[in-house]
Parts: C-alpha cells; structure tokens; sequence
C-alpha cells in the first residue's frame, strides 16, 4: 500500500509539472465547451432568411413578422420565383427559404396549410437547426391562431427540437464534449503516460524492482480516474453556470455511468501502451483507433441512424456511441437506470473483454 | 591573424540570462587543420559550435567563419561548412542512394554533380551491394562513415564533427580517422569533439575549454609536455578538474 | 555469483548474442568491454529478467534468472543503459520514489550511498532534468543501491560522459566494491577495462576473450611495435604496403601487430627511405584496445570485414 501511494504520488508530479498534460487536461475541455456553445449559437442568430411568399396579405405577413421577430431570423431577399430562390442560394444570399403557398389563409383553416422550408445543405449542421428553428416558430405562431392544436399535426415536429427548447446547441454538446474529453483522458494520457517510462528506460527499473504489475498499473491508472471525475465535475458545473443547462436525471447515476465508461476508456490505452513503444506511437495509436470514430462515429456530429449501414454497424464497436446515449438521457431526459440498462450492460461487457486482453497482452518483460 | 585562417574567433561571449555559457573565447583554425574542441560536459563546447554554425548569435565578440561573420551572414556560412553529429544519423526509411541525392540537393548541388558524387562515394565505402537498401539494414559503424561522407559531399571549407565516434568499435573509429585525414589532406578543415580522448592525440591542434573559458590552446605534443603527462587523458582531467561550475 | 551458460537470443531472426558462457565470482568488479550492437545490453537484460533468452540458462546467486525472477528482481540493483531518471522529479523525490519501490526507508542503507549521494546533497530540490550528465550519473547510481543489492548490474554507465566525471565514477565504482558488492558494468571504452578485475571482450553478439586485464594483454600472440612519427598517416600507407599485418594509429603512435620479430632500426631505416624522415620504432607494451582489435580482425568477425 505505501507503494502504491508513492507511485501515485510520482504519476501526480508527473502530470503536474507537464505543461502540456495539463492544458489537455483543463484547457481542453473549456475550449471545446467555449467552441461548441458560442460558436455555433451565434451562427444561428445571424440566419439570413428569404420568403417567397405566393398568397401576400395580413395573414402571411403576419407570420413573417412573427419570425423575423424572433431576432432568430433576418429577412435579406424576397423572390418570385423558384428560379429566383435558386439564385439567391448559389450566391449565398440567405440560408434558408420560407415558402408560402397560394390560398395560405384558406388552406389553413380548413388545416390543410403546408409551409415549405428549405434549407442550404452545404452546411447540413446549421441546415437542421435552422430548420428546426423556423419550424418551431411557426408552430408556435400556429397554435396562437387555432383552438384546436390537433389541426397542425400534418407540419410535423422534431424530436430533437423537443428536448432542446431554446434551440441551444451547446445543450447536445455539453454529454458530447464530456464523452470526448473522458476518452481523450483516459485513452491518451494513459496510454502515453505508459510509454513514457518505456522510451526513458525507467520501465526496466520498475519491472526489475518487486513491485507487482498490478500495482504499476493501478498506480498509472488512479491519478486519471480522480482526474477525469473532477473534470467531468467542472465541466458540468461550467454548463450549468455560463450555459444554464442542466442535469435533469441523477447525477449520482451520472457519476457512477461516468466511472464505468472511464474504466473502458483506461483499459483501452492500458491495450494501447502494451503494443506501442513510444509516445509518438501510442498518440497515434489513440488519436486513429479511438478519438476519430469517437468524434465522427458516436452520434456526437452526425447522427447514426444518418449513416450508410456499414458504419452504423461499426459504430456499435466504439463505446462512445453507448456512453453517449446514456448520458444524453440522464442529462437531457432525466431518464433513470431502467431505461439504459442496455447500453449499460454493452458498455460493462466491452471493459471486462478489454482487461481481459491487457491482462493477457501485458509481460512483464520486455519481449 | 594569418590569412589562411578558416575559423577566427575573437572573444566570442554566450550569455543565458546570469549564466554565461560561452565566457570570451579566442582562436583561430587554419586551413586544412584537424582542430579538436574538448571539453567537460556542461563546459559550453555546443553552445560554442551552435554560434560557428550559424544557429545562434552570439551576446559579445566576434567570429568569422570561412570568411563569413557569424553576427550578420549566418546564412552564407550555412553554405560553406559540414555538420554531423552522434545524434544525426540519415535518414533510416531511406536508401543510400535517396540519403546521398537529397543531402546533395540541400547543398545545391547540380544533379549530374550528385550523380557522379554519389556513385564515387558508394565506390570509396565500397557499399554497392548496400546502396540501394535502407540506411537502417547499414551497421552503426558504416553508418558513420556514411553520414561524414555525405557531410563533406559538398566540399565544404569546414566540417564540424560533434562526437562522431561514440559507441563506434575502435577498428571502425580508426578507419573513420582515416577518412578525417583523407578529407584534410584535401583541404577541408575539421573541428571535432570527442570524449575519446587518445583521439585527441589525432589532431592538429587541441583546445580544452572548462567553465565557458578557453582554459589551453596547443599541440598535443606540447600541452602534454607543458603539464608533464604521457597522454591526453590525464592533460584533460587535470585542466578539467579546476572547473568551479556546480551545474 | 553470476553465471551464463551458453546464453542465445535473437530479435526478428537476427542474432544478438550467441553461445554466451561466463561467470563472475562474489565481490568482482566485472565489466563487458565492447562497442554498441555488441550485445551488452541484451546480456543484462536477461540477467535481470526483463528480456527471455532463446537458449541456455543464466543464473543469479544460484537461482535460475527465468523461473526465480522474483529472487533476482528483489536482490540486484540495476542501472539500464542511456537511462535518465525522472527529469521532472527533483534529485530527493527520484531517491525517496526509488526507495519505496524496493521496500525501504533510506536511512537503512544511506550508509552504502553516503559517498555517492553526499556530492548530490545541496542540489537535493534541483530537477533531475536540471542535472549535468555527471551529477545524473550519481544520482542513478544511488538510486540503484539504495535496497542494498547483492549484485549491481550497469549497463553503459559512463557513455556520452567526460573524462573527469569517468574518472569520478569508477573511484566511486571501486569504493562499493570494498564494501562486498558485486558490479557487472559495460562499456565502450576500452582504457576503462583495466579498471575491472575481470573483463569480457564482446563484438557481434559473441565473446572474444574472458580474463583479468593483465591475463588478456598476456594473450597477445604477437608483437607490438610502437612507430613514433609526426606523419601517422604517411607512415600509415607505408606500412600497408610494406606488410599484410594489422597497423593502427595510437594517439601520435602507430601501433603495428607483428606475427614474427622484426629489428627496428630496420623498419626505421625503411621508413626513412620512404620520406617518412621524424620516424623511430621500438618494441612497446600492448593495451587492452591493441587486444581487441587483434581479437576482432583474428576472429574474423569485424564488422567491417570485407
């Protein structure tokens, strides 16, 4: 035991006095939440919006009004013409179309209205957000006009929309950024913290001494587990404090849900630092196997079911995909244990079978 | 100062912050000399070089180095002089042939030029059965040889050798001095470091440097008479034992 | 107190050290004399059980170095080669983490380390990053004593080191081994080998010679004949033309292996003809280098033989 201490001890100073280790650490997971949050959100707000407005009158204008009021939306271009919309697309003159057919008013009572919205897909993000967006508002000026709300079902509505009232982007960032931040953690810096001791040649020295191997690795491993708790911890608090978004299910679910993706995370660099030799290798490593298909394939940016079949059926193999459905659901729905325990078991079976195979992989010599 | 001097130094001064690195070092290197620069570790002997290489300016004094002023024509001395070291070795993914043509090229060698100096040097290392295999499949001893070689491919008026024979077996560090007595004679000039220290007894000319100073400047012949010691080993370590830096 | 029988290990099908057979008694000061890629660092290795050999047994204090690994790992000090500590641990915490990794406080054994560690003291908050490489050299030798090991195994401890701080360590080598500690110490610098007790010559993986420094220059099978001469490399040529015998430069001497006897005024004469005038020529002591090299060309395994 006092062994143990003194290594985690050390693996403290190691973390501490490394400039770098500590920017990843802390400034990383702020700048993301910075990124994320703001950067997008004031995209959204600066939509540049036309109208092809084919029944003008009180009626459709008023509905214009409703959205250019929303400051969500700024009327730059009105047109005439499917051509002339065309047009203003291919010069980048709005972002989205609003298009109101012929006898709105009429259509409308008899809860037959159908408004089109068309979006520039070049940026598909901002594109469904805007959508949602301008969706959310008519519905909302809809209700206003009708009795009977059951009427406008024939528009639609998005499921995303329903959680994320505000339209808050960083409201689907904040389980995104701290999935991502636990991996990039746990997976890397251990994996590279490993190495290190490989490339200076203090390994030989620990392997040659009689510490167990289980000690080396638990006193590598438990300065990042506290680490990522506390970050978890901060990031939280950030999104609570600047962003106002909340934890709408228990946290304490959410803390114990977090221990178990991070034991998969740090099992997974422990597999990577018994293949590779030197950090270089061990960043790579990390960097290809599981930040990318982290980032791209986990649902955090494109959404699975969006996918080509191939790599949904390659996205069950990351654990981030799982991590992040839970985590969405208790931060977002406030969903108990009862309605994740899938993903939870997934996620527990994937940890035993990779400190199964670091068990296996790890010698404790040198070939 | 005589005319054929390659390397004039004249109270070259490298200061880091309080620490002076470099403490007003003076001499001069003649054409066509085997000038060894020894020195304990920590004594400023690569802070030294760095300044003569043109990749570090000096705080005081001056230098010119084959004729360039190492304070304002860093770039023209570049041109003008060899480098390697223990540390530089060629690149490992790459053939002989690919080490020999880009080295060639960095030093703005012509093509046919290259062509013909490659293929004469794959011929004096008698490496053809090697050059067009991986630099990393080469021993450590030839890879030596290799990287001198492709360090003076330009003819340079001065190469500088930065323990080039570390680890180097002593029938291969003997051939390598060979090729440093070949180069001479031809006229280029080496300025080497080294910890071997009978290998001092190579050169020309020995300075010993302790504390950021030149602390002696001479013929080995000379300084091991001056000091009364049958080698260069125990010359060194008693001039090297007054050092007073703690770091 | 160490022995190797017939010792083998390969990397990818390239053989690293082959048909290894040593011993080194209690107390020794041994060393493993060769350049780099001779195979040194593979051999301690093995025996301190970080690396498995293909072939043969190696065995520590009579233990088996393969199954009794916990043995060797608890009683043998080890220093790997080009290690360089913790550089962001400061000269005490690198000591203290050391100490309790092996399982002891360092009063216990401070006496052993007091030579060593006493020049280490006023740095004691220092990084070891911020060290000089001999100070760095200190303070891994003191961490790797400081369990009281029966066996101290360095592997290039004084590589890319200057000659006093050498000069330093092997004094401190030759103190531990007053007191009862048995060193294994590699090294590319051949004038160290008259510094061990016992050395064996290594290159390319196989052994050239096992004996005392005085035992190997003893074996020499030829004569060594000194050619003092300001144009080393003039009288360099000279000789290969003259003879098929083995002529190295020495400092400012050539040193030439004859198989037979030669009168040196002769050769001297010979020279002078040849306008190598500053020439003189007497029969001199071989050293261990003269040795090695003659070993290497004899053994026919030189790297560079063509």
């Amino acid at each position: 035991m006092k062994e143990f201490r003194a290594f985690v001890k050390k693996e403290f100073h190691h973390i501490f006095r490394d400039k770098r280790t500590l920017l990843v650490l802390f400034g990383m997971p702020l700048a993301q939440l910075i990124l994320f949050g703001y950067a997008i959100t004031t995209e959204v707000e600066n939509a540049k919006m036309m109208v092809w407005n084919q029944s003008p009158g009180q009626f459709s204008n008023a509905l214009i009004d409703k959205m250019i009021s929303s400051e969500f939306f700024t009327l730059t271009e009105s047109v005439n013409s499917r051509k002339e919309m065309l047009d203003v697309f291919r010069k980048s003159k709005a972002h989205i179309a609003v298009v109101i057919p012929q006898n709105f008013e009429e259509d409308f009572y008899r809860g037959e209205a159908s408004i089109q919205i068309i979006a520039d897909g070049s940026d598909p993000n901002l594109a469904t957000i805007l959508a949602a967006g301008a969706k959310g508002i008519i519905m909302t000026w809809m209700k206003g006009k009708i009795l009977n709300p059951v009427s406008i079902e024939t528009i639609g509505t998005s499921v995303r929309w329903h959680y994320n009232p505000d339209l808050k982007s960083v409201l689907m960032f904040v389980p995104g950024v701290i999935t991502i931040i636990l991996m990039l953690v746990n997976t890397t810096l251990s994996s590279i913290s490993i190495t290190r001791e490989k490339e200076l040649g203090t390994i030989e020295i620990l392997y040659v001494s009689p510490l167990k191997p289980s000690v080396i690795i638990l006193g590598k491993l438990a300065p990042f587990v506290l680490l990522s708790i506390l970050n978890a911890t901060v990031i939280l608090l950030v999104a609570y404090v600047v962003f106002e978004v909340p934890v709408n299910g228990s946290v304490m679910l959410l803390f114990l849900e977090s221990l178990l993706f991070i034991l998969t995370a740090l099992s997974l660099g422990v597999l990577i630092s018994t293949v590779a030799n030197t950090q270089q290798t061990a960043l790579m490593l990390s960097l290809f196997s599981m930040m990318l298909p982290t980032i791209l394939l986990s649902g955090f940016i494109f959404p699975i079911s969006s996918m080509p079949v191939p790599l949904q059926v390659i996205s069950n193999i990351i654990p981030a995909r799982w991590f992040l459905v839970i985590i969405k659901g208790i931060m977002l729905k406030g969903l108990g244990i009862e309605y994740m325990w899938k993903e939870t078991a997934i996620l527990m079976g994937m940890t035993l079978f990779l400190i199964g195979l670091s068990i296996k992989k790890y010698k404790i010599r040198l070939q | 100062m005589q005319n054929d001097s390659v390397i004039i130094a004249n109270k070259l001064t490298k200061k880091f912050g309080h620490f002076t690195a470099v403490d007003a070092i003076t001499f001069d290197v003649r054409k066509g000399e085997i000038f060894g620069f020894l020195g304990a570790n920590g004594a400023g002997k690569t802070t030294a070089i760095k300044m003569m290489c043109g990749l570090s300016r000096p705080t005081a004094g001056e230098a010119t180095v084959a004729g360039f002023d190492v304070n304002t024509q860093p770039n023209e001395i570049k041109k003008h002089i060899g480098y390697m070291s223990q540390h530089f070795s060629l690149y490992q993914d790459m053939t002989i042939r690919e080490n020999i043509r880009f080295y060639g090229g960095i030093y703005g060698l012509r093509g046919k030029v290259i062509k013909q100096r490659r293929e004469e040097l794959i011929a004096e290392l008698g490496i053809e059965e090697y050059a067009n295999r991986r630099v990393e499949e080469l021993p450590l001893g030839w890879k030596q040889k290799l990287a001198f070689s492709i360090a003076i491919i330009h003819e340079p008026e001065i190469v500088f050798l930065d323990e080039p024979t570390s680890g180097v077996d002593p029938i291969t560090r003997r051939q390598f001095w060979n090729m440093i007595y070949e180069a001479a004679e031809r006229g280029i000039t080496v300025f080497v470091t080294t910890h071997y220290l009978e290998e001092a007894e190579y050169c020309n000319r020995v300075s010993i440097m302790v504390d950021g100073q030149l602390r002696d400047l001479d013929t080995p012949k000379a300084l091991m008479d001056k000091y009364h010691k049958k080698n260069m080993n125990d010359v060194f370590v008693q001039l090297a034992s007054t050092s007073t830096r703690t770091e | 107190m160490v022995r190797y029988e017939n010792i083998g290990k390969s990397y990818e099908g390239y053989p690293a050290v082959s048909h290894i057979s040593f011993e080194v008694g209690e107390g020794e000061l041994f060393g493993l004399i060769g350049p780099d890629g001779a195979g040194k660092s593979t051999l301690f290795r093995i025996l301190t059980t970080v690396l498995l050999p293909d072939e043969g047994h190696c065995f520590f204090d009579g233990h088996d170095v393969v199954k009794d690994y916990k043995y060797v790992r608890r009683n043998v000090g080890y220093m790997p080669g080009r290690f360089s500590l913790y550089q962001d641990l400061s000269v005490i915490e690198n000591l203290e983490f050391f100490a309790t990794i092996f399982q002891t406080p360092i009063e216990e054994n401070y006496d052993l380390i007091k030579d060593v560690y006493k020049q280490l003291k006023p740095f004691e908050d220092r990084r070891a990053g911020a060290l000089s490489g001999g100070m760095k050299q200190k303070l891994a030798l003191s961490c790797a004593l400081i369990h009281r090991p029966k066996v101290l195994v360095l592997d290039e401890p004084t590589f890319g080191v200057d000659a006093v701080s050498r000069k330093e360590f092997w004094d401190m080598l030759k103190n531990l081994k007053s007191k009862g500690v048995t060193i294994l110490v590699s090294t590319p610098y051949m004038d160290e080998a008259s510094l061990c007790d016992r050395v064996a010559l290594i290159q390319n993986g196989q052994i050239l010679m096992v004996d005392t420094p005085e035992g190997i220059i003893r074996r020499f099978d030829k004569r060594m004949y000194a050619i003092q001469t300001q144009r080393i490399y003039q009288a360099l040529n000279a000789l290969q033309e003259m003879y098929d015998w083995q002529a190295y430069s020495f400092g400012q001497e050539i040193h030439l292996y004859a198989p037979e006897t030669i009168d040196p005024s002769s050769l001297t004469d010979r020279l002078k003809a040849m306008g190598i005038e500053d020439v003189s020529v007497s029969l001199g002591e071989p050293e261990i280098e003269d040795c090695f090299m003659d070993l290497m060309v004899s053994s026919n395994i030189a790297e560079n033989a063509e």
